[in-house]
């Protein structure tokens, strides 16, 4: 019994760190950036669409073609934000929602076009298989790495948010792009940088998630509501809330799937509305 | 000598609305020349233009001869227009001290740093790990000047540095203006009140509805033919 429990615990924390890592651009794009893309989901579900095309070509491991992808991950969403997403800042919540949908339904529609809806997983190759013995319980090595994975790319972006002066820049545009134009610190230069480092993270969370679990063209939006109800338990602008939301779903939806399959999602959904009762700036929000 | 600012019939619009008409104006170097008005009589979007931020703007800036036109905001603030918005407008969440770093990381280089503006505001080396906006309005406009003063510029744009705040803070901050003059560094104040800009200027120029309605030195102007030409009509 304790040791079933302990089981659904350290499997949930793990699975977790997947779902922060998914998260992790949204927790920049709504908690610093303060704008809500829509695409998001889909976003990272074309990454891995990218990456499975390459490693068919290439024949590579899909870690290794995203290492090589990072720069071209930046720069999609420098250029994403540069020619589209900065026009409608500034102009309320409306026209960004607007966008990305809009942004949302391209994307999928062009992947179905691509590749059909046929489930895909991506081959990361032995380590998926390997296991580690805790005492009473088996850890895989791979979502144990995943989970390092995210704690080191929070704790790199914390830094980078937080600890240096771009990251002050970044901050300071969101806090009032108005005032920041005034000053000569122009927001349009500005935020194209700042969702160049969300594209980095998609990139990450989508060689993660390929290998790790099925995708098809249309799984982007009920990764994006997982990936929202994260950032919004763990506190927006906190990026290790992010983390401890991702896990706290990870756990939930992994006691919900003891009851029955159907309510693994479901406990997800209920934890994330009781805590949003009882909290609901989130655990960690950044006043 | 050419003067370090000169404008020639600067015009501001908003859509069809004009702000701004026709304005002449010069500042030398080290020279402080005082902007009044009434509300709404287009001093803000008058050093708004100078740095590009206020509408559609015709007419000529030039700073040292180059013409402002073909720049962007950022390229003049680097070529020595540092303004202090109306409002102070400071990022709330960031410190003391990533405000002020902002102002010099925009700015052109030159001897005003850190060390300087912390003896010309001590509370602001205090509060330098504070938020913006957990600081009183004072101390914020501290931060606001100080921002603009770590840039370096050659001329500084002050809009309403005193408005809501207490007589004791406004000394404090107008205190400043002349040691910013020894330097070398050319100040443009605006100001709602008229006795106050006017004791630290050289000259002031009065704008009502977006004209120049008067200009001169404070000591040759009288009250009256002041408050006639900032109110308008048979005051
Ligand atoms: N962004 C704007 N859009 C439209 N009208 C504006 C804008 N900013 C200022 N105005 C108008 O321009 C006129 C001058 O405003 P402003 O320059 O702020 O005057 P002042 O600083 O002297 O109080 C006012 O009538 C004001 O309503
Ligand atoms: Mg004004």
């Amino acid at each position: 019994m304790v040791e079933t429990i302990l089981n659904l615990i350290v499997q949930g924390v793990l699975i977790g760190g997947l779902y922060a890592l998914f998260a992790l651009g949204l927790s920049l794009s709504l908690g610093v950036m303060r704008f809500v893309n829509i695409a998001h989901g889909d976003m990272i579900v074309l990454f891995s669409f990218v990456l499975l095309s390459l490693t068919g070509v290439l024949g590579w491991s899909p870690f290794l073609v995203a290492l090589i992808l990072l720069p071209v991950a930046f720069g999609l969403g420098w250029l994403l934000q540069r020619f589209l997403l900065q026009r409608t800042v500034g102009k309320g919540i409306l026209p960004i929602l607007l966008v990305t949908f809009g942004l949302s339904i391209i994307i999928q529609n062009g992947l179905l076009e691509a590749y059909g809806p046929n489930t895909r997983k991506l081959s990361g190759g032995a380590i998926e298989l390997a296991a580690l013995r805790l005492g009473p319980i088996d850890v895989g090595v791979y979502p144990l790495l995943v989970f390092l994975l995210a704690v080191a790319l929070i704790a790199g972006l914390d830094a980078f948010l937080y600890r240096t002066a771009i990251g002050a820049r970044i901050r300071a545009v969101a806090d009032d792009p108005a005032a920041a134009d005034l000053i000569g610190l122009t927001s349009a230069r500005i935020y194209p940088v700042a969702m160049g480092v969300v594209g980095i993270t998609m990139l990450v969370a989508a060689s993660c998630m390929s290998v790790w679990t099925n995708f098809d063209p249309s799984i982007g939006p009920s990764r994006l509501l997982a990936a929202f109800e994260a950032v919004v338990l763990g506190g927006l602008g906190s990026l290790w809330g992010t983390l401890i939301g991702g896990v706290i779903i990870g756990v939930a939806q992994n006691f919900g799937s003891q009851i029955d399959a159907s309510w693994q999602i479901l406990a997800q959904h209920l934890v994330f509305l009781v805590a949003l009762v009882f909290r609901p700036q989130g655990l960690f929000a950044r006043s | 000598m050419t003067p370090l600012l000169s404008v020639e019939k600067l015009n501001v619009f908003y859509d069809a609305f004009q702000a701004v008409h026709d304005v002449d104006l010069t500042v030398g170097e080290g020279e402080i020349v005082s902007i009044i008005g009434a509300n709404g009589a287009g001093k803000s979007s008058f050093l708004k233009a100078l740095v590009r931020q206020a509408g559609r703007v015709t007419g000529s800036a030039r700073l040292d001869g180059c013409d402002l036109a073909a720049l962007s905001t950022r390229e003049i603030v680097a070529k020595g227009i540092a303004l202090v918005p109306e409002g102070r407008k400071l990022f709330p969440t960031l410190t003391i001290f990533e405000n002020l770093r902002i102002g010099q990381e925009l700015g052109r280089k030159g001897d005003i740093g850190f060390e300087q503006v912390y003896e010309w505001f001590p509370v602001l080396r205090e509060r330098r790990d504070s938020r913006a906006r957990e600081l009183s309005g004072g101390q914020q406009q501290m931060v606001a000047l100080g921002r603009a003063l770590l840039a370096n510029p050659r001329l500084l744009l002050c809009d309403e540095i005193s408005l809501g705040l207490a007589p004791r803070v406004v000394n404090e901050l107008y205190a400043i203006i002349p040691q910013v003059r020894e330097r070398g560094v050319a100040v443009v104040v605006v100001e709602q009140d008229i006795s106050r800009s006017l004791a630290v200027a050289d000259r002031f120029v009065c704008f009502l509805e977006g004209e120049v309605s008067l200009s001169g030195r404070p000591a040759d102007a009288d009250r009256d033919t002041i408050m006639q030409h900032y109110f308008g009509g048979a005051h």
